[in-house]
């Protein structure tokens, strides 16, 4: 808190490419020198809909990767779904389209400082910014698994550049449309105990991370979650986007998910009061 | 360039310029000073403090509305204790002008608050939200009933002495608005703070229920500016001496001119930050420039302008 969002910086970005992968939009934008500010975990808010726009808030991306030294410069990659209005504008926004944005922001994935045995866990498009956390994980010499999940194939969004850094890969859909037939937590506890598991990284729907929890909670395994929480400011202003949470000397408070978040410590959260009043 | 004055004063409060923070939408300044300089701005309208800390309402507590938000966030908070040991002296390092918005829920609560800050230095002005409902009076939101309004002012004014400037914050959802203000002014504020936000609603067409958890909330952003523009009108035309304190869906210095034209001595800026983190001082600029494009050389000058008869706008 002392420092909040010290490298956020609010500049002009450039749309390099929209691609659309499954249901998802991959969009590559310009940020220059920002790029080596930003840390898997960390979000963009972005304004949407142009300057005489009805929709007044920014909407909150997950980064899923940068490049500090592309041909464009200093460039972030973010998954989108057009879901709303807002994210609906984004994925219409063509090659050379100039963004307000906002980056970058929130409280980002901790990395080990150990090589230990890390999972990561990605529901929809959750998982992509775990490609790039697999990454940095990779390159501080830690055995990076990953698990993604999603309701149907086209909503899993894997691509074939993120898995070198994965050491193996697991898909599991609802439906059975790829990979094995079920949900990404069946898998979970038995794949911590053989494959001796330090810290769980998630990131996906609000109900994943907290079947995650259940798991996790009590044991030595460090979950870390990357929370889901609507946002009207992303700055830690407007305070809508809180979850409960209750700290290891007990003390309950209501936290921001975009400055104490998105990336939050599992035990941390109150899973059951998750929209309830404390 | 010519030379503008711009400062302002709400009370005996002086300030340098006239565009604040407002209460709740800056929450006590640290987050916004990663992106502007506090002490740039006219002052910091700290998010309105109670008692006791507040764990607040449970989430969604936003919906985005056509131009505007609602809110329910409860007053979550630190309480006042907490507030005066590290706010106060984060504001002050940072030299800004500070404005400290109180909120209770019974009279004798805003009185405790204003005893608990009589005593600290570099406050410049006392705001009191009344907007929030008076559990000695099955709840009923104090701004809305003109007695309640009355007596939370003059319980905060005789604890606080003469000299610290009370601002009346003011809900529009009252059916006479230069009334109730007429009372609060009778009970010792020295300005009122126009407008609150307007309470609202969105069905989650889901689950066909109330989308926010607090189920009702507090509209803001430029849906709500016509609103305030004739809160502002209608108070300054009825009490032409009463400093306003303006706000309502300000996202530009067009909007920040148009509320001064209307009355307001200085204006606030809300939901805009949430869009735009350097809203308060772009808008800042904005207004100097219009108003030297338009020929002022005092933002005084410009105040309640619309009122004026024609005859006279030579401007």
């Amino acid at each position: 808190m002392a420092e909040i969002n010290r490298n956020a910086r609010q500049i002009k970005a450039y749309v390099v490419s929209n691609k659309r992968v499954g249901q998802y939009h991959q969009l590559i934008l310009t940020i220059g020198d920002v790029a080596q500010q930003c840390k898997p975990g960390n979000f963009v808010a972005i304004n949407v809909g142009g300057n005489t726009s009805a929709m007044i808030l920014r909407r909150a991306f997950a980064i899923s990767r940068v490049s500090v030294n592309s041909a464009s410069g200093g460039t972030m990659e973010l998954i989108v779904a057009p879901h709303g209005q807002g994210s609906t504008w984004l994925c219409s926004q063509l090659e050379g389209a100039e963004l307000d944005v906002v980056v970058p922001l929130g409280t980002a994935f901790g990395i080990p400082t150990e090589p230990v045995q890390v999972l990561l866990v990605g529901g929809g498009y959750g998982s992509a910014p775990l490609f790039g956390l697999a990454e940095v994980l990779n390159a501080r010499g830690c055995r990076v698994d990953m698990i993604l999940g999603a309701s149907t194939a086209s909503k899993i969004y894997a691509p074939m550049e993120g898995k070198r850094a994965v050491n193996s890969l697991r898909i599991y859909t609802e439906d059975g449309t790829m990979g094995q037939t079920g949900r990404v937590t069946e898998p979970i506890q038995a794949l911590v105990a053989d494959l001796s598991i330090a810290v769980i990284y998630s990131c996906g729907p609000m109900a994943m991370l907290a079947a995650i929890d259940s798991i996790t909670r009590g044991t030595e395994v460090v979950h870390q979650c990357a929370v889901e929480e609507s946002m009207a400011c992303g700055i830690g202003v407007c305070m809508t986007c809180v979850l409960p949470t209750q700290d290891a000397d007990g003390n309950i408070a209501m936290l921001r998910s975009c400055i104490d978040g998105p990336v939050m410590d599992g035990e941390r959260v109150i899973w059951d009061k998750v929209g309830k009043a404390l | 360039m010519t030379s503008l004055d711009f400062s302002t004063t709400l009370g005996n409060a002086w300030f340098p310029a006239p565009i604040f923070t407002a209460s709740g939408c800056a929450s006590s300044g640290r987050e916004l000073a990663q992106f502007f300089d506090l002490n740039s701005i006219g002052g910091v309208v700290t998010k309105s403090v109670m008692s006791k800390p507040r764990h607040g309402r449970p989430t969604p507590r936003m919906a985005e509305t056509p131009s505007g938000m609602l809110n329910s966030i409860g007053l979550q908070g630190p309480g006042i204790d907490a507030f005066i040991a590290k706010d106060i002296p984060y504001l002050l390092e940072q030299k800004a002008r500070i404005v400290v918005s109180i909120a209770g829920e019974t009279v004798e609560e805003y009185a405790t608050l204003a005893r608990k800050l009589r005593g600290i230095s570099g406050i410049s002005a006392l705001e009191v939200n009344i907007s929030c409902p008076n559990v000695e009076n099955r709840g009923l939101v104090f701004a809305c009933d003109p007695d309640a309004s009355r007596r939370v002012i003059d319980g905060v004014r005789r604890t606080i002495g003469g000299e610290l400037p009370i601002i009346a914050k003011l809900s529009p959802d009252v059916t006479d608005l230069v009334h109730i203000t007429r009372g609060v002014v009778d009970a010792g504020a020295d300005a009122v703070a126009l407008i609150n936000t307007v309470l609202g609603m969105v069905i989650n067409i889901e689950t066909l229920r109330p989308h926010l958890g607090g189920k009702t909330g507090g509209l803001s952003g430029p849906a709500i500016r016509p609103i305030a523009v004739r809160a502002i009108y209608q108070v300054h035309a009825a009490l032409p001496k009463l400093p306003i304190l303006g706000m309502g869906g300000v996202s530009c210095g067009r909007d920040a001119l148009e509320m001064i034209a209307a009355g307001a001595s200085a204006v606030s800026v809300g939901t805009a930050s949430f869009g735009n983190p350097t809203a308060l001082p772009t808008i800042q600029s904005e207004l100097k420039q219009l108003l030297l494009d338009k020929g002022f050389s005092s933002l005084r000058d410009a105040i309640g302008f619309a009122h004026r008869p024609e005859i006279a706008d030579a401007k």
